[in-house]
């Protein structure tokens, strides 16, 4: 098999410990590789924790059942973002970027201890958020604790450990890509993947001090130091962090996107131009969307809501439009290539569907798009985030992007890290078929409920709304369904993470045999390489089914964002 | 995943670019939506506010529920005022854990100056069910300027959570006919 590694000799010495793929060829440093499984295992760790939360949380907003008494309830929902929110997302993306700054790029790690350093302080930080919250009532103040809402200092001093360590091992990101391309181990530009990775660190690093302008000074205030901290203030630093940080998950998720449409039906981008200029209208206008959370808040003009919700001009948008094309049409040329080429969607029937990464690929995609991102700009309009503000929409925006988009494509991107870096084989991979669909189903309703309650006036955060006496029989309704919903998605939780620990803690260590888990034994990794520039541009080829798809997307777009505007034109006039 | 060719920037072929065009327009669209409703729509986010303090703004609810006070009404057991200002003017509700304070009657169809801040933590303001939410905070007395157009008994709910109480703390704004 051809190298698809570049050929350039490592640098001699000690420092290089790295040893060669058998699949992709890739050459992988032992530092880099270690630093991956690290991360990696606390992501899991994290995700299992606040997967337990969900389940209790979510047992209790189901009216019916409503298990918890408030305080834990509470208690367990502060936990459940920072969790989720926080610690799984992050730490999933740091072993993602120590990946992206090494094997992808020939190149060794070159600040293992500093990493190191930075993964410690994100497991002490990640790990005292959680005692902190379970032992101290006083700490029970959600996720975003809103001041003058006044937690335990050590609660701050978890977030800023956290921070500070995401914040080195993203400079390590950084100072991997310097140092290999002054050692040449590549030439020219990124990879598109990267790229991606790229820009969703340089999103990181602006996050994380933005989550410093905001923890750092209520760290302070909670040790007695000033007397007042502005409500407003506080809330306009914490969200330039915690926005962001979903925007560096979409950054990264993206980025994965391409990796797993090229492991799995090895796409070659079909325009690299078109694709990594998608992701430079994230880098600058995508952390303008942080002011989402200030749209009803009083002393702000506007012009400033305006401008800044709509990411100057809804540019981010375009860019997350952009490669909600680009994506399926490179996995649409591909297949058609391979000669699935009958009618619009024949190349679609033919894909992998038994193939986690693909299946993966597809849920994400769907969830992420045709939900997350279309309430997501719907509630993010000024005017209408009047009728959205702190209803359970809210949640079922972000539980379709976070959950149904990122959680769902990083699952599915760990099915093959296991073999690949781990080196483990993959253990009850009939599961890991049937994964995707359950946690996409689940996430889908637990989604869908959260909007309907939302759209009736539920609350969200809000352990039992029957106090306010107005709730109608089809609340109830749509409660159930986020309920059963939630059930199924932890069962999807809990099978993935019964795969993971399955294959990473029993059997022996075993070099890969194949790239693809079920569906074959080819490497689309390599065929990706294979195809010419004359496939990509024949006739035959042409990605006529993608366009009739996003042509379908936008309808839909349409039709939700102009029924908002419908439904706010029915209120009581306010100004 | 792979490095890509050496010179990548290559013209966009022509699906890409009317997708990107009709994106693009797309994109423009919802842009012009809001400026466009801002001048034209009835229903717009309040942005007129003043700095205040917890024990100033207190003293003005107390001045007007004595001013205007018409009744008395319970919620979870407490005993709040039911005031009733003339149409055209400034009316108040202070939140507090956990309670809206006080009770406010007003006709459909008349305009009214709302003046809302908090006490003490923030609290989120959501009038159910005809569905308006703002975020209160301390020291921000935030003006809507609003006309009920529906009649009835409406709930307002706290949708911000402000500690462990937070699901209990319920208000009320009855609307009645103008003649009535």
């Amino acid at each position: 098999m051809a190298s698809l590694s570049q050929t350039f000799p490592w640098t001699s010495g000690a420092k290089d410990d790295y040893r060669v793929c058998g699949v992709t060829t890739l050459k992988v440093d032992m530092h880099a590789e270690r630093l991956i499984i690290a991360n990696a295992v606390m992501a899991v760790v994290t995700l299992a924790l606040g997967g337990l939360f969900a389940l209790l949380i979510a047992l209790t907003r189901w009216q019916a059942i409503h298990l918890l008494d408030a305080a834990w309830f509470y208690r367990l929902l502060t936990l459940h973002g920072i969790d989720m929110l926080v610690a799984w997302v992050v730490f999933f993306e740091m072993a993602g970027l120590h990946f992206g700054s090494t094997a992808l790029l020939n190149a060794r790690h070159a600040a293992p201890k500093l990493a190191w350093a930075g993964w410690g302080m994100m497991t002490v930080g990640g790990l005292m958020a959680n005692f902190v919250v379970l032992f101290d009532p006083q700490s029970i103040v959600t996720f975003t604790a809103y001041v003058p809402l006044k937690a335990h200092p050590l609660f701050y001093l978890s977030y800023i450990l956290f921070a500070v360590g995401a914040l080195i091992q993203v400079i390590t990101f950084f100072i991997n890509i310097t140092v290999a391309k002054r050692e040449k181990r590549f030439e020219g530009s990124l990879p598109l993947a990267v790229f991606g990775l790229m820009t969703a660190a340089i999103l990181a690093v602006y996050t994380l001090l933005e989550g410093a302008a905001a923890i750092v000074p209520a760290f302070l205030w909670s040790l007695g130091m000033f007397d007042y901290y502005d409500p407003g203030i506080y809330r306009n630093f914490f969200w330039g962090f915690g926005h962001p940080a979903q925007q560096v998950n979409l950054a990264a998720m993206v980025s994965i996107w391409y990796m797993l449409a090229q492991m799995t039906v090895g796409i070659r981008p079909v325009n690299e131009k078109f694709s990594r200029l998608a992701f430079i209208l994230y880098l600058f206008f995508i952390n303008l969307g942080s002011a989402h959370h200030l749209l009803v808040d009083p002393g702000l003009t506007f012009a400033w809501k305006a401008v800044n919700t709509s990411y100057a001009m809804y540019l981010a948008v375009l860019g997350s439009m952009m490669h909600a094309f680009s994506i399926p049409a490179a996995m649409e040329i591909a297949l058609r290539a391979k000669g699935y080429n009958k009618g619009l969607f024949g190349w679609l029937r033919n894909g992998p569907w038994n193939e986690p990464g693909f299946s993966g690929l597809v849920v994400s995609m769907i969830l992420f798009g045709w939900i997350g991102g279309v309430t997501g700009v719907t509630i993010g309009t000024e005017q209408i985030n009047m009728l959205v503000h702190n209803t359970l929409r809210l949640p079922g925006h972000f539980h379709a992007t976070v959950v149904g988009g990122t959680t769902t494509a990083f699952m599915a991107f760990t099915y093959y890290v296991i073999p690949l870096i781990f080196r483990k084989e993959l253990k009850l991979k009939k599961w890991a078929v049937w994964q995707p669909y359950v946690y996409g189903v689940g996430s889908a309703l637990v989604s869908l409920g959260m909007i309907v309650s939302g759209l009736q006036g539920v609350a969200r955060r809000n352990w039992d709304i029957t106090f306010a006496g107005v709730v109608p029989g089809t609340v109830e309704l749509s409660l159930a369904i986020f309920g059963i919903g939630a059930l199924i998605a932890v069962t999807g939780g809990i099978m993935y993470i019964t795969i993971v620990l399955a294959s990473i803690l029993t059997g022996p260590r075993k070099e890969p045999e194949g790239l693809l888990l079920v569906s074959g034994t080819n490497n689309p990794l390599l065929d990706s390489t294979k195809l010419t520039d004359e496939q990509m541009e024949d006739k035959q080829n042409q990605p006529k089914g993608t366009l009739v798809l996003v042509f379908a997307f936008l309808v839909w777009f349409a039709v939700y964002y102009l029924t908002n505007w419908w439904l706010l034109g029915r209120t009581w006039f306010i100004r | 995943m792979l490095a890509p060719e050496k010179i990548w920037w290559k013209p966009m072929g022509r699906m890409e670019k009317t997708w990107l065009t009709v994106a693009f327009v797309w994109c423009v669209f919802l842009t012009v939506m809001m400026p466009l409703w801002y001048f034209m729509g009835k229903q717009n986010v309040p942005t007129e506010t003043y700095r205040t303090t917890p024990a100033e703004f207190a003293a003005e609810v107390n001045a007007f529920v004595e001013q205007y006070k018409v009744g008395e009404d319970t919620i979870n057991g407490i005993t709040l005022p039911v005031v009733e200002a003339p149409a055209g003017s400034d009316v108040y509700i202070r939140a507090s854990t956990w309670q809206w304070y006080p009770i406010l009657q007003m006709r459909k169809g008349e305009t009214y100056r709302l003046h809302i801040s908090s006490m003490d933590l923030q609290h989120g303001f959501s009038l159910q069910p005809v569905n308006i939410n703002l975020q209160i905070l301390p020291n921000y007395d935030y003006v809507a300027t609003i006309v009920p157009t529906s009649t009835g008994d409406f709930t307002i709910v706290c949708n911000e959570f402000c500690s462990l109480g937070h699901h209990t703390m319920i208000g009320k704004i009855i609307v009645k006919e103008s003649g009535e």
